[in-house]
């Protein structure tokens, strides 16, 4: 009885000893974080290179001394295009891994398929890409563009003098919700400007199709009413090759039917021959153009990274395109928002996070809101040229403040400025 | 719009002013630093002005400026100096001097002032010595005034009509020309003009001619004209009929001959042989990673020839394809003939082995496959139509792979014994065929004509490690619908096929047509199992 009780004693004693020393070494390892982005698949040309900056981003802060004293040790899952395994990868991340944090997704649907996994473990994403908005969830920073900060100044920019004075659009995209979604704000936004119905042509391709000749036909057919043509196009992934391809192919010029596009960036036009397609657009809040002290940085440190690391493509021709510099503000952002918080809890960051700024690529200091997790950001409106850059032709004098429940749509004047879990 | 008419319509009076001048050899003066920044740099509105301004100018410097900016070819040098490409040399724009580029900025122009510079570009070419550049700066013009009438350059045309060239004129800059003077007489004051202009413009397919002469027609008084008008604008719609109709034959086309090259091996395999290949998409994926191997090597070793290394990549294709096609056969296909669940499992297991391999060898993303110069860009038919010539390349490559299969199956040796085996093959053994010997050749050359597809498709589409997934399902549904055991249904089905696909995109989206086919090949398959084109009699 004595030594059952002392025995007793003796091993609570240890435990109630033991359990600082656990968490001292939770606290005092690496903090690990996740990399949630499409390695194979349709979406492999846009993303593989998103976890390429983000490992870079991490070696940058553990050579600076990680953060709170500690390394950072990524863990990169690849969830291969398909969206269900997104939310696999996603639980895995955070219940099997236990990471701090989540950089990943790029497509809206891989980022609906995520989020109620991070809001039922109570997990931290940063989504890097532009989108169509509709969406405040308080498990997700959003440091891509809402609609109001890439897709409307563009439709803007179209419509005026300098754009070609669009006065018939062609939306054409991938068959999912982000354009599906961005084409309605669209659609009401041309309806308030006073673009009649019949001015406008609606059209969707699958994911990976690749044969574009008949869509091209109509767009030719729909651009030959006498009045001047546009195209919106949020075609996303390897589709984008064969649809430019074929537009340079069939001879579409930019001075007659200008095409102006929201995913396409400096990386998915590597494949392409841009000679043909020489003033065609792109929308972004950052091109590797720009010409910037900090962008010129950012660049040579991804030239270098890419070329010790033997990074195909980019080790012979390393560009640097949106969704990179977004990645690299928000590890950068979520950095700042644990050292504040000196902590990596996702509620203590959530908090933190409020009102970071950071000197961004870009070359305007970038804030994240107070209230509504997306970034301030400027609008760049980019011609191709020949060499498969971007030249700015317009942009906006300063960073502009997100409005992710567009006013275009129905009952979004209802919705709350700060993040609600959804349903 | 009025505000753009107007902008274009002060463009053209500068013009008909040069072109007057040129020929009258006025004493301009010549371009100044302040004019060249203010062409080269700024606000869009200002570079048009000066633009316009420019072009009015009996000028070489200014037209050289002109010429380079239009090619973004101009510098800029600290405001002070403004630099341009002119044959190969750069120059300083002013004075001409050769100049060096350093600490200069690249000037850079947008749509707006690309098409400006175009149309003052062609205006000035319509004069030129070489007769091919004034056909091209003819059809320019042309089109631009399509789209945009603008009644100042009346005058240009006609000078460009009349004018005494040492070089005569080519039948077709001449058409364009009148056609150019055609646009511009629909909108005049004299009902004989205006019912030229509409019989010229009769037939001329282009959708916006279309849209003119049915906006003229709308303000249209004289009874006569209008007439002439009615009868031009049902020549143009049965024109743009026309085209628009050849246009989907020949997209359905396309589409049918790309099915029927991926559907082609699985024909021999599948029609003839029996064996149910789930990795016939993959030997199509190795064909287009060959290509890409083939464009590699000729890009380090070969780059003169690099043109051509489509046609190195066809026989390395094919012997790549069928090489793995017979360690297939050899290595797992012959333990499972006859019992075709097993078959089934057993190759998509090597399909995904394949996949597998690739990915590790070449990486999980696209691989980027260039074409080769001679098959970018298109041909231009029926007025508007523009057939990209790497299609054109696969129609008839999938024709001439079809003949050559056809020939080998219905008139070698080997095509003998395949469908001796296929029919009966203990009496083939027993005739002393060398069964086991001739199914791995026929599985090879089945094989080998799926690497060619690759070789096509890598033109066309992505190659990536998934390459073979998209065309699977395709190939199976070809080979099904056209009826096993003969060449002749599938090509019916792949041509089918591609012609339906295409029809109903046309008038529903991708999406639906992809799903319509779908339900339609469900349809027929309940209706005739056998397919469209079985053979009668016993199937081995």
């Amino acid at each position: 009885m004595k030594r059952r009780e002392s025995l007793k004693l003796l091993s609570a004693a240890t435990a109630l000893t033991a359990f600082p020393f656990v968490n001292v070494r939770a606290q005092s390892g690496p903090i690990k974080v996740g990399v949630l982005h499409s390695l194979s698949g349709t979406m492999a040309i846009s993303e593989t290179v998103l976890k390429d900056i983000a490992l870079m981003t991490f070696d940058e802060i553990n050579a600076a001394g990680g953060v709170l004293g500690r390394r950072l040790e990524p863990v990169v899952v690849d969830p291969a295009s398909n969206w269900p395994l997104f939310a696999e990868r996603a639980r895995q991340l955070l219940t099997q891994d236990k990471v701090a944090v989540v950089f990943g997704c790029w497509t809206s649907v891989s980022r609906k398929s995520v989020l109620p996994v991070f809001e039922e473990l109570n997990g931290l994403l940063f989504y890097p890409v532009q989108y169509e908005g509709e969406e405040m969830s308080p498990n997700v920073f959003y440091t891509g563009a809402a609609p109001n900060q890439q897709a409307i100044p563009a439709v803007e920019y179209l419509m005026s003098e300098d754009g070609g004075a669009a006065k018939r659009f062609v939306l054409l995209g991938t068959d999912y919700v982000y354009p599906r979604t961005t084409n309605k704000i669209l659609r009401a936004f041309l309806k308030s400007k006073g673009i009649p119905e019949a001015d406008i042509m609606e059209e969707y391709t699958p994911f990976g199709h690749s044969d574009y000749q008949s869509i091209i036909a109509r767009i030719k057919r729909f651009a030959s009413a006498g009045k001047k043509t546009c195209v919106i196009s949020t075609i996303n992934g390897d589709s984008n090759v064969p649809f430019y391809r074929e537009l340079g192919n069939q001879g579409l010029k930019a001075t007659d039917v200008p095409v102006m596009a929201f995913s396409v960036g400096e990386e998915e036009l590597r494949g392409v021959d841009t000679r043909p397609l020489v003033g065609h657009l792109a929308a972004w809040n950052y091109f590797m153009s720009i010409k910037s002290p900090a962008n010129d940085a950012f660049t040579k440190k991804w030239a270098d990274y890419a070329k010790a690391k033997n990074i195909p493509g980019h080790r012979d021709r390393p560009l640097t395109n949106d969704p990179m510099e977004a990645t690299y503000i928000g590890i950068h952002m979520w950095k700042q928002a644990v050292e504040k918080a000196k902590s990596t809890e996702v509620d203590k960051v959530r908090v933190a996070m409020r009102g970071q700024t950071f000197k961004a690529p870009s070359g305007f200091d970038i804030k994240m809101d107070e209230k509504n997790h997306h970034l301030h950001k400027p609008v760049f409106i980019g011609e191709v040229r020949a060499d498969g850059q971007f030249n700015v032709v317009w942009k906006t004098k300063g960073p502009i403040r997100a409005q992710p429940w567009s006013p275009f749509i129905e009952g979004n004047d209802k919705k709350p400025d700060t993040p609600q879990k959804s349903a | 719009m009025m505000r753009w008419w107007l902008g274009l319509r002060r463009l053209g009076a500068r013009m008909a002013v040069l072109v007057c001048g040129y020929w009258l050899a006025a004493n301009a003066h010549a371009l100044t630093l302040p004019e060249a920044l203010a062409l080269a740099s700024g606000d869009t509105a200002t570079r048009l002005q000066t633009l316009e301004a420019l072009v009015a100018r009996d000028d070489a410097r200014a037209a050289a400026l002109i010429r380079a900016l239009a090619q973004e070819a101009v510098w800029v040098r600290d405001d002070a100096q403004v630099l341009i490409e002119q044959d190969g040399q750069v120059r300083d724009a002013v004075s001409g001097e050769p100049a060096s580029l350093d600490g200069a900025s690249p000037a850079t122009i947008n749509n707006r002032l690309r098409a400006a510079l175009q149309r003052a570009l062609a205006a000035l070419d319509l004069f030129d010595a070489d007769p091919h550049r004034v056909t091209q700066a003819a059809l320019r013009l042309r089109d631009a005034l399509l789209r945009n009438p603008d009644a100042a350059l009346a005058p240009v045309l006609e000078q460009a009509l009349t004018v005494q060239r040492t070089q005569p004129l080519l039948p077709r800059a001449q058409t364009a020309l009148r056609q150019a003077q055609a646009v511009l007489w629909l909108g005049s004051d004299d009902p004989t003009q205006r019912r030229a202009a509409a019989e010229t413009l009769a037939g001329w397919s282009d959708s916006a001619v279309r849209a003119a002469l049915a906006a003229r027609l709308e303000d249209e008084a004289d009874p006569a004209v209008a007439q002439a008008l009615r009868v031009a604008l049902t020549s143009v719609e049965r024109a743009l009929l026309r085209a628009q109709v050849a246009g989907q034959l020949f997209t359905g086309l396309s589409l049918g001959s790309i099915l029927l090259l991926a559907a082609l091996g699985l024909a021999i395999t599948y029609g003839l042989m029996g064996v149910i290949n789930m990795a016939h998409g993959e030997l199509i994926m190795v064909g287009a990673y060959a290509t890409y191997v083939v464009q590699g090597v000729f890009r380090q070793h070969l780059p003169q020839w690099f043109d051509w290394y489509l046609l190195a990549a066809l026989p390395v294709a094919f012997v790549t394809a069928a090489g793995v096609g017979a360690l297939m056969e050899r290595g797992v296909i012959r333990w499972l003939y006859g019992r075709p669940l097993e078959t089934l499992l057993a190759t998509w297991g090597l399909s995904l082995i394949l996949m597998q391999a690739v990915r590790s060898v070449f990486g999980a993303q696209n691989v980027a496959v260039e074409a080769p110069q001679w098959l970018s860009g298109g041909l231009t038919v029926l007025g508007n139509l523009v057939l990209p010539w790497n299609r054109i390349a696969i129609i008839a490559f999938a024709a001439l792979v079809l003949a050559a299969v056809a020939l080998i199956v219905h008139r070698t040796r080997l095509g003998l014994f395949v469908r001796g085996v296929t029919q009966n093959r203990p009496i083939a053994a027993c005739m002393g065929v060398n069964t086991a010997r001739v199914d791995t050749y026929a599985f090879a050359l089945g094989s080998g004509v799926a690497g060619l597809a690759g070789v096509a498709l890598s033109q066309v589409g992505n190659v990536g490690p998934d390459l073979g997934q998209g065309y699977i399902v395709d190939s199976f549904m070809v080979v099904v619908l056209g009826g096993v055991g003969q060449l002749a249904g599938t090509v019916y089905a792949a041509l089918g096929l591609g012609l339906v696909n295409k029809f109903i995109e046309g008038w529903a989206g991708a999406v639906l047509a992809k799903i319509a086919v779908l339900v339609l090949i469900i349809v027929v398959i309940q209706k005739r199992p056998q397919g469209l084109f079985a053979l009668r009699g016993r199937v081995a």
